[in-house]
Order: C-alpha cells, then structure tokens, then sequence
C-alpha cells in the first residue's frame, strides 16, 4: 500500500516538472503574441527599445540585450572555467586534507552569497577597480562579466570536486604505479573519469550566468546601446525586463514576454546541446 | 485534529485581516512623490485614525493599476491629457510640486559651484560636448577647475516621470529632445541606473558623472548640484525658495483636468526643472473618492510643512481652491 503511494508520489513529482515546463512555455509564448505579429523574426536583429508617448505601442528590438547575454555570460565562463578546474584539482589531488576542508567550506559558503550582495559589492567596491585598471565608467560588460564568473565559481568548482573525488582509488594508485606523474594522472585518470560531472557542473553554471538578474542590472549600465569596447556599459535580456517590467503596458509588455521567450529558448538550446554533445561522447 | 483547528484559525485570522484592510484607502504609482505622500499619510492617519496606503513603484504602474481600478487612488508624474483622461473614465488634479537636480561627481567642485548654461546642458546631454573642458561649459565656470576627461551621463534605466519632466525641460532647450518617459539617450557616455536610488549611487561611483535625480535624493545623500540657468538668463540654485517662486507662475484650470506640465516657468528667481506630480481617480466610484479627496483636502490643509521639510513645494493657495472647486463640480468632495 504505502509502496504503492510512494511510486504514484514521485511519479507525479517527476511529471509535476515536464508540465511546468510546457505551462511556462505555452504562457510565455501566448503572452509573446502581440509583439510577434507586430515584429516578427526582425525583432531579433532589431536594436531601438522605444515606447511611443501614450505608452500603447512603440518600436521594440531584442538584438542589444541578446546580444549584452551572450556576451556577458561567454566573459563569465572564458574566466571561470579554468578556474575552477584549478581549484577542484587542487582540492582533490594537491591541497593537504586539511586546507582541502576548510578552503572547500569557504567555497561553498561563497555559493550561498545572494546575488544582490554581490552585485552591491561589485558597484561600490569592484567597479572603481576596474574603472582604475581597464578604464571605462567602471560599470559595464567587462565588470558584469567578473562578477558573474565569481559567482558561479562556487558552483562549478564544488560540483567538479565532487565528481573528481569519485575516481577510484585503485584507477589512481595503477597510474602511479605505471609511473606516471601527478600531472598525467589528472589529465588521463581523474579528467576522463568525472567528465560527466564537469560537464554537469558548466552547464549549471552556464544557466546561472544566462538568467542572472540582480547583480548584472547593477553592474552592466542597463543602457540600450550595443558595447564597442570591453568595458562600454550595455544590457541583458533580464537586466531589460527586471527594470521595464513595472511599467510596461500592451505592446511593450508582450515583447517583454517575447524577449523572455526568447532567453527560454536559448537557454534551453545551450543547455540541451552541450548536454546532448558531451554525453554523446562519453558514450562512445 | 489540532493540525485542522489551526488552519481553521489562521483561516479565520486571514478573512479578518482581509475585512480590516478593506477600510484602508489604496494608491499606488509615482515615485518622485513617494516620501511626501508617506509623511501625510501617517500624519492623516494619527489625526483621523484612517488609513492610507501608498506604495511608490512608478507613474506607468500607477496609470496602469487605476485603469484596471486595481487601486483606489493613483500617482503620476506625468499629466494626462483630457482626451485620455476621458476615454479612460478618470478625473485628475496636482497634489504636490518638486523639483529635478543635475548632481554631479567632479573631484574638486563643491555644491553649487558648477554653473550650467542652456546650452552646455544640451552639449551634455545630447553629445556635443564630449569632455568637462568643453568650451561651452568653461564660459560659464572661469574660475573652476574642469578636467579633460569624459563626461559620463547618469539615466534612468526603467520609465519614469521624473525622465518625462527632465525631458519636458530638454525639449524647451533643443526642440530636438523626445519628451518621453525612457527616451534613447544620444550622449557620449551613458550609463543608466533604475530609480532615483539607482541613479544616485551611479554617479556617487563614477568620477566625471553627471546625472539628474530627484531633489530629496540630493539632500539625503548630500551630493553636489548644478546651478541651473533658467528662461531669464539667471543661474539658480536648487532650494526650496527657488522650487516656490517657480510653482508661481504654474497655469492650473480645472477646464481641461488641470493639465499643465510646469517646467521650465518665467521668473527671475524661478529654478527651471520644476515638475508637479497628479492624482488620478476613476469617475465612477463616488464614494471611495470622496474619501480619498476627503485626504487630500486634509494633506493640503495640514501637510505644507512636512511638505517642504522634504523638499516639496505645496500648491499655492488659489489652486488647492480650484481643485476643491472641481471636486464639487464633479461631486466628488
């Protein structure tokens, strides 16, 4: 009997997930209506945000907060995925057991660090440094980009370490007894080994560095205008809708969902296609 | 058992709370007056025991959330036009007036010392002059010390009424400025922030800023703004005497709502980046308004002074009697 109730339990908790799936699909999707007739595939490529006087309709282009995304995210990741592998390594395979404990603490609390502190961090303290080192307003691309690889650091690193820590003892031990150095144990044992686990842990990280709101609006500019250098301030798809959202009305707040709709789709594509793409491989 | 009596209760607490809160008087809208509506409303509510319950979280929200009649009351920043305003079933009338500052973060230049002509407001904000040497911005400030360094504008991320009255301002300057809620900004360097907060501490952070804000934020943080020259020619600094002599010359008459935007008025003594900020009522709830007049005929009888503490100027004494006047054409009062 309470089997019974268990197995229909989860089976509902694992559907519950597919159907919230397609319900917010199909909600951004309805909602996105209005500006998709009005603007169709062009609103991809189109780069003016403007809302007319009586706020009824006006013109609206997703291609700056597309593109401030992609941009944005792909700095986050450029800088913490070596990163991160360093510190799993060194964690696992180097550190004393120690300084692995307690630095994996610390790594850990950093990931329970909520957004906005980051991003208040950022405005007030990180920012000037930037301003000093690379010029530029201090706010911007490049600024938004660091802060946001520090906060999926945490994520990828743990994960990583995690997954490297379940290479078994015995794959090890035979490698070094081969002969092998640290080094070749790392890049031929324990890397092949918790692939699976690395890949698990960049594209967690990857969904995190595409949806990030808070700490992105105050660091990025918020401004509709597309980056010419690293550090020119620009936007991003949650950026635009956490600051429009409030006082949006009709068209504006259709293309809102469209833009939306649009950050659902792409991070669905990344997402399943590294998924589909690495774990293909490991296959083999 | 107990686990049942418990929800039964907070149930009950719930609906309680519920009919409580339907006394309440519900507004929403307008940032730009959001501190002085909360002073009146707590001091309405120690003098009457009613409550009013203002949230500030923008002019479009509020026009949205009255339309929908989401709200008893709404704030904007931005004046309807009797056009609208009918075909949307609303009455309106200007509750307070404030004012706009251009704050700035330049090392070396105190409060008050920057003097911005006309036309170096519309070098800065449109462009034209890129950097804080430019010719059109020394004229005025010989014995200042600018540097050659970019200017960098500070603006409004999210739509606002505070963008639509400073833009009223720059569209009397250069006819070329959009008067707009969120215009796109042509000027070299922009960075936006979102609300007056946000704008604030975008310019208390990048060196060579310059930003316009509300003028409460200004004193609350104590940031340096600009002497501005008004349509007389004269540089005025923003004090609450120099907001009082421009809401002078406002032209209010309840024949067309009381729409009117103030920037920019004539006068000496005028500050020129005034705004007044409005009520919007729907026509069709006779009674909820009349309570909600009923408050705002106190806040004009008994609020002048924390008013101006805040940095508002009240409405001068013939337009709080044109409102009520208008109130009892529409029976509302």
């Amino acid at each position: 009997m309470s089997g019974k109730l268990f197995r229909n339990f989860s089976f509902l908790s694992a559907t519950l997930s597919f159907f919230l799936l397609v319900g917010i699909f199909a909600i951004l999707f309805t909602y996105a209506q209005d500006a998709m007739h009005a603007f169709g595939i062009d609103f991809l490529f189109n780069e003016t945000w403007e809302a007319d006087e009586d706020d009824e309709g006006g013109v609206f282009g997703g291609f700056i907060p597309i593109v401030g995304t992609l941009l944005s995210t792909i700095i986050a990741m450029v800088i913490a995925t070596p990163l991160a592998m360093g510190i799993a390594i060194f964690l696992t395979e180097i550190a004393s057991p120690k300084i692995s404990k307690g630095v994996s603490v610390a790594i850990e609390l950093l990931a329970a660090i909520p957004s906005i502190i980051y991003g208040m961090w950022g405005l007030f303290y990180f920012a000037p440094i930037v301003q000093k080192t690379v010029g530029g307003d201090g706010v911007g691309l490049l600024t938004a980009g660091i802060v946001l690889a520090i906060m999926i650091i945490p994520f990828m690193a743990s994960i990583t370490r995690d997954s490297m820590n379940t290479t078994p003892l015995v794959l090890k031990e035979s490698a070094y007894a081969m002969g092998a150095t640290k080094f070749e144990v790392i890049k031929d044992v324990i890397m092949p080994y918790a692939k699976g686990g690395i890949i698990g842990s960049i594209i967690l990280a990857l969904g995190r560095a595409l949806g990030e709101t808070m700490a992105v609006a105050f660091l990025i500019g918020s401004v509709m205008s597309l980056p010419h250098r690293i550090t020119d301030p620009t936007t991003s798809i949650p950026v635009l809708l956490a600051n429009n959202f409030a006082e949006a009305q009709d068209l504006e707040m259709s293309a809102m969902y469209y833009l939306a709709l649009v950050l659902f789709v792409v991070s669905f594509v990344i997402i399943s296609a590294a998924k589909f793409y690495f774990f293909g491989k490991k296959a083999k | 058992m107990t686990m049942k009596k418990i929800i039964t209760a907070a149930l009950a607490a719930s609906v309680a709370l519920t009919a409580v809160n339907a006394d309440e008087l519900k507004g929403r809208g307008a940032s730009f007056p959001g501190p002085v509506y909360k002073a009146w409303t707590s001091e309405y509510f120690a003098a009457t025991g009613k409550k009013v319950n203002y949230t500030p979280t923008g002019s479009g929200d509020g026009i949205k959330s009255i339309k929908k009649r989401m709200v008893d009351f709404a704030g904007s920043d931005k004046p309807l036009k009797p056009k609208a305003l009918r075909k949307a079933k609303l009455y309106m009338f200007p509750a307070v007036v404030g004012s706009i500052v251009l704050a700035y973060n330049l090392d070396g230049v105190k409060d008050g010392e920057l003097k911005l002509s006309r036309a170096a407001i519309d070098a800065i904000f449109t462009g034209k002059a890129k950097f804080w040497d430019d010719a059109v911005i020394v004229k005025n400030n010989e014995g200042l010390k600018l540097p050659h360094e970019p200017i960098t504008t500070c603006v409004r991320a999210d739509k606002s009424g505070t963008t639509f009255n400073f833009t009223y301002f720059l569209n009397k300057i250069n006819p070329e400025f959009k008067v707009s809620k969120k215009p796109t900004w042509k000027a070299g360097k922009v960075v936006a922030g979102k609300s007056n907060s946000g704008v604030s501490a975008n310019i208390q952070q990048i060196k060579n800023s310059i930003g316009y804000i509300e003028y409460s934020y200004k004193i609350k943080l104590g940031l340096p703004a600009a002497q501005v020259e008004n349509k007389e020619g004269k540089f005025i600094n923003p004090t609450v005497a120099s907001f009082q002599d421009a809401a002078k010359y406002a032209t209010w008459t309840a024949d067309n709502d009381f729409y009117a935007v103030i920037g920019d008025p004539a006068g000496a003594t005028s500050y020129p980046i005034v705004a007044a900020t409005f009520i919007l009522l729907p026509e069709e709830k006779a009674q909820k308004n009349k309570e909600v007049t009923a408050f705002f005929d106190w806040a004009f009888k008994n609020g002048d002074k924390a008013a101006a503490e805040l940095g508002y100027v009240p409405l001068p004494a013939s337009t709080k009697d044109a409102i009520r006047k208008y109130w009892e054409a529409k029976g509302i009062k």
